[in-house]
């Protein structure tokens, strides 16, 4: 089985075995340890950190495409978003009558336009399981006309970039229109609750944050069953040397369309644990910067890699969180600090760090294996 | 009698003429038409009244002015006509009607209004008009002929008739013809109509609509009938603007595209920091403005190389510092250049301001150029449009007939088979991207007179830059023209329909779905060079 595969593997086994200890611990942490203790993990803390494990899947999501098919894209933010805007349907959806207006129906910012009945998308989504398969249906049919589109004409490399970038562009401009029926400029907010569960409470919280380390789990080892898979080693093939997979007989445009999908997938999965946890979703995620911003997570993280996903976007995650507390002007800076610094002195990330020390190890080990390392 | 003072206003216009008009004397023409005015009887006062008007004064017209608004007084005491400045209050604010000098307040008790009966004030305001039909600058009388469309009455045609038979400016003319028309309509005129069929001016517009609602069923049909020529001439007039601006976006886009277009096309680099140095030319310009107060055209003319070598240098710095480095790894010097751009944003946020900052038009760039009164092309636009071709053919011609186009188009061709001929390659790198980079600073001169200059600007032109470009086909500085040109035009055909924002998605979606028919642009690369 190709999903059971990864678990054998040393890598993943050690990632589950941190990623499990961790969200362990801080529900440990959090449940057990007085409010007064240097030890206590606050509520706040926790819906932090369970952002950054939604970060950490979308930056999964995109080393998948980026990593072992060598497709950069700069619109992951819009399936991330869409995932998000599914969710928070759903959730507006359950504010019901609780509304500022109180329209059992129709969400505030719709009374507000003077809309008298919801439009036909809204339909179906006050019912959490269709709401969930939009979160994937969502991003993934986007992904699946815009790839099949893509990748049938050959587009890759920069144009692809480009493309991708222009299409979140888009979506933002799209969704900054209050015509289109997703609250406009203000996004949706002022949830309520969740499955029946009131968002603001510390319990809903933590179950959040444990949900979205599961979903980070399962994500990672998908991921991983597909990159060690034939149909893996294949998109490493695509993305080494397009021509020649072709030539190979192997329909390249097939291999990266379901990749790209899988990926869009997993994006939106991320954007919809995002959404209740910091409480609003706005078409910012849109924005051209977000999307190039998780890419950096990647780069930092090590290319390639998956787990350099995780630590590149907490890591960075964390920098942002800290530098925009401390001296908010500095943030841009150093981002972009980070953006240089990292394609130039650092092209293989942090993994790559990792990886070439416990090459020098083994070399030790072995003095007579003298193999030309870059 | 009326005699007796003709002559001895004509005598005193001619001392008038010897002495400096600007002050005072007692002998001033205008003192004794103003006291004829105050003093004259009812039955007079129209004969005064023109008296005013045909002696040709300058200041006429404030002084009739101020007596059809009540503010012209006589001082009780010594019978001096005074203009009231404030009548609020007891005390009112009074000056000078012969030199406009303040003579401080007064109550208002010592003051007697100069009287004035409605049918006079029905008048007074045709014959301001009139005075300025005899002013000596032909665009203020034109610009009053066109204040009488619609105005006109039975008062005036007499006078606007004379007035046209001595008028020699066409325009003018045409004006006042029409003005008249307009009139004639009124009053059942047919053909007056025609005269009306040939003007694009609202006002005879909404004159020829009254007659299609009128009795009058000959003047109806026949005003119908104008009223359609007309509303053929508007539509050609709208396509034509719909067209102006079309090329005007489309001019900032090639002008922001086209430095892209070299770094990106010729040298295949991604430079997402294009935004940013276009940023930095429109702050070369602000710049040039603080240097230079008060001459914004000096300004703006030394910004021109002022902000390509500005931008030129950041360029160079920029491909010194870290794109040689990712030299045949393309997606990393996107992301790299990305973090240049946003130290670059967040620098002019810091050590400038994070607010937008006001870049002053040059009187000469500002105003418009009416074509007719349905069409006035702004000129700020209009030299950008020229600007902008300007820059595209001198590009042209560095890439086309020098030594560095020269050596530019060997290392795009074949970079290791110009090395072997020597060629230094890494020169004309280095030229290559100084070039593209001042040419972007160069669009920021030219935007800085279109759109707010702020730490943002450079972000709204990236993705429509790349856009041009890769939809004109890359390496093709015409592929860059021609994209450029017609995406601004097709923007703004949508607009009117479609709202801005939506405009902008369906020609981005358009871009997309166009890369999929042709991957390679308009006019893709063909031979050898498309390989690399």
């Amino acid at each position: 089985m190709w999903l059971t595969r990864p678990l054998q593997e040393r890598s993943t086994q050690i990632f589950l075995g941190v990623l499990f200890s961790a969200v362990v611990l801080v529900t440990f942490l959090h449940l057990f340890m007085p409010q007064d203790s240097a030890l206590h993990v606050s509520a706040f803390t926790v819906t932090l950190l369970g952002k950054y494990l939604c970060y950490a899947l979308l930056a999964v999501a995109v080393d998948l495409v980026w990593g072992y098919l060598g497709i950069l894209s700069l619109g992951h933010g819009a399936f991330f978003a869409l995932g998000g805007y599914a969710m928070g349907m759903y959730l507006m959806r359950q504010i019901g009558d609780r509304g500022v207006y109180g329209d059992p129906i129709l969400p505030d910012f719709m009374v507000f336009l003077n809309w008298q009945e919801l439009p036909w998308f809204w339909h179906g989504f006050d019912m959490a399981w269709f709401a969930f398969i939009m979160v994937l249906l969502a991003p993934g049919l986007l992904a699946l006309v815009f790839g099949f589109l893509a990748f049938r004409s050959r587009v890759t490399g920069v144009y692809l970039s480009i493309i991708t970038q222009a299409l979140t562009f888009a979506l933002m401009l799209a969704f900054f229109r209050n015509e289109m029926g997703f609250g406009g400029n203000n996004g949706l907010t002022d949830f309520k609750d969740i499955l029946g569960f009131n968002l603001r409470t510390d319990a809903t919280r933590l179950g959040l944050f444990i949900a979205t380390g599961i979903a980070l789990a399962i994500g990672y080892v998908i991921c991983r069953g597909i990159v060690t898979s034939k149909l893996g080693r294949v998109s490493v093939a695509c993305r080494d040397a397009e021509a020649r997979t072709r030539f190979l007989g192997y329909r390249v445009e097939r291999v990266q369309l379901f990749v790209f999908v899988v990926s869009a997938m997993l994006a939106g999965v991320a954007g919809a644990l995002y959404v209740p946890q910091v409480g609003i979703i706005n078409p910012s995620e849109f924005s051209p910067l977000f999307s190039i911003e998780i890419v950096v997570w990647v780069a930092l993280g090590g290319r390639a890699t998956l787990y350099g996903a995780v630590i590149g976007a907490i890591l960075v995650n964390y920098a942002k969180t800290v530098f925009t507390g401390i001296m908010p002007d500095a943030w841009l800076f150093a981002l972009g600090g980070l953006f240089v610094l990292v394609t130039v002195f650092l092209p293989k990330g942090i993994a790559g760090l990792l990886q070439k020390r416990r090459k020098a190890r083994e070399d030790d080990d072995t003095p007579t294996a003298q193999e030309a390392t870059v | 009698m009326s005699i007796c003072r003709s002559l001895t206003l004509l005598l005193i216009a001619l001392f008038s003429l010897l002495s400096l008009p600007a002050t005072a004397q007692e002998d001033d023409p205008g003192k004794a038409l103003l006291i004829n005015l105050a003093e004259a009887p009812a039955s007079k006062v129209e004969e005064a009244v023109n008296a005013i008007v045909s002696s040709g004064d300058e200041r006429a017209r404030g002084w009739l002015e101020a007596y059809g608004n009540n503010r012209l007084s006589r001082v009780k005491d010594t019978g001096q006509v005074v203009l009231v400045l404030n009548n609020r209050g007891r005390d009112w604010e009074i000056a000078d009607p012969l030199t406009g000098e303040n003579m401080g307040e007064m109550s208002r008790r010592e003051l007697a209004r100069v009287a004035i009966n409605n049918r006079i004030r029905g008048q007074l305001e045709g014959i301001l008009a009139m005075l300025d039909l005899n002013a000596k600058d032909p665009d203020v009388r034109e610009a009053s002929a066109q204040d009488m469309m619609g105005k006109v009455d039975a008062s005036l045609v007499e006078p606007l008739e004379a007035q046209l038979a001595k008028e020699e400016d066409a325009a003018v003319r045409n004006r006042i013809e029409e003005a008249l028309a307009i009139y004639r309509v009124g009053e059942g005129n047919l053909e007056a109509v025609d005269v009306l069929a040939g003007s694009l001016h609202p006002r005879a517009r909404a004159a020829l609509n009254e007659a299609v609602r009128g009795d009058n069923e000959a003047l109806a049909q026949r005003a119908a009938r104008a009223l359609e020529s007309i509303e053929q001439k508007l539509q050609l007039n709208r396509a034509a603007e719909t067209l102006y601006f079309g090329l005007s976006l489309g001019s900032v886009l090639v002008l922001a595209a086209i430095g892209l277009a070299i770094t990106f096309g010729v040298m295949g680099v991604i430079n997402m920091a294009h935004g940013e140095l276009i940023m930095l030319g429109a702050y070369t310009t602000w710049g040039m403005q603080q240097l230079f107060p008060g001459q914004p055209g000096l300004a703006l003319i030394l910004s021109i190389p002022a902000g390509f070598i500005v931008a030129a240098t950041a360029g160079i710095i920029i491909e010194r510092s870290v794109i040689q480095y990712l030299k045949g790894r393309p997606l990393e010097t996107l992301l790299a250049t990305f973090g240049i751009s946003l130290i670059l944003q967040q620098l002019v946020r810091t050590v400038i301001s994070p607010q937008n900052r006001t870049v002053v038009t040059p009187d000469w760039m500002s105003g418009s150029l009416v074509i007719n009164d349905a069409l006035s092309l702004t000129l700020n636009r209009l030299y950008v449009l020229a600007f902008a071709l300007i820059v595209f053919a001198g590009l042209m011609l560095i890439m086309r007939k020098t030594r560095l186009g020269l050596e530019v188009r060997a290392v795009t061709q074949n970079r290791a088979m110009a090395r072997s001929m020597g060629i230094r390659a890494t020169r004309v790198d280095i030229m290559t991207f100084a070039l593209g980079s001042g040419v972007a600073g160069l669009a920021g001169v030219a935007l800085s007179q279109l759109t707010n200059v702020g730490p943002n600007l450079g972000q709204n032109y990236i993705i429509d830059s790349f856009m041009v470009v890769v939809f004109g086909g890359v390496g093709n500085l015409w592929g860059t023209l021609i994209a450029g040109l017609s995406l601004g035009t097709i923007n703004q055909l949508l607009e009117p329909w479609a709202g801005a924002v939506l405009a902008k998605i369906i020609v981005l979606v358009f871009i997309i779905l166009f890369i999929q028919k042709r991957p390679k642009g308009l006019f893709p690369q063909k031979g050898r060079a498309a390989e690399g």
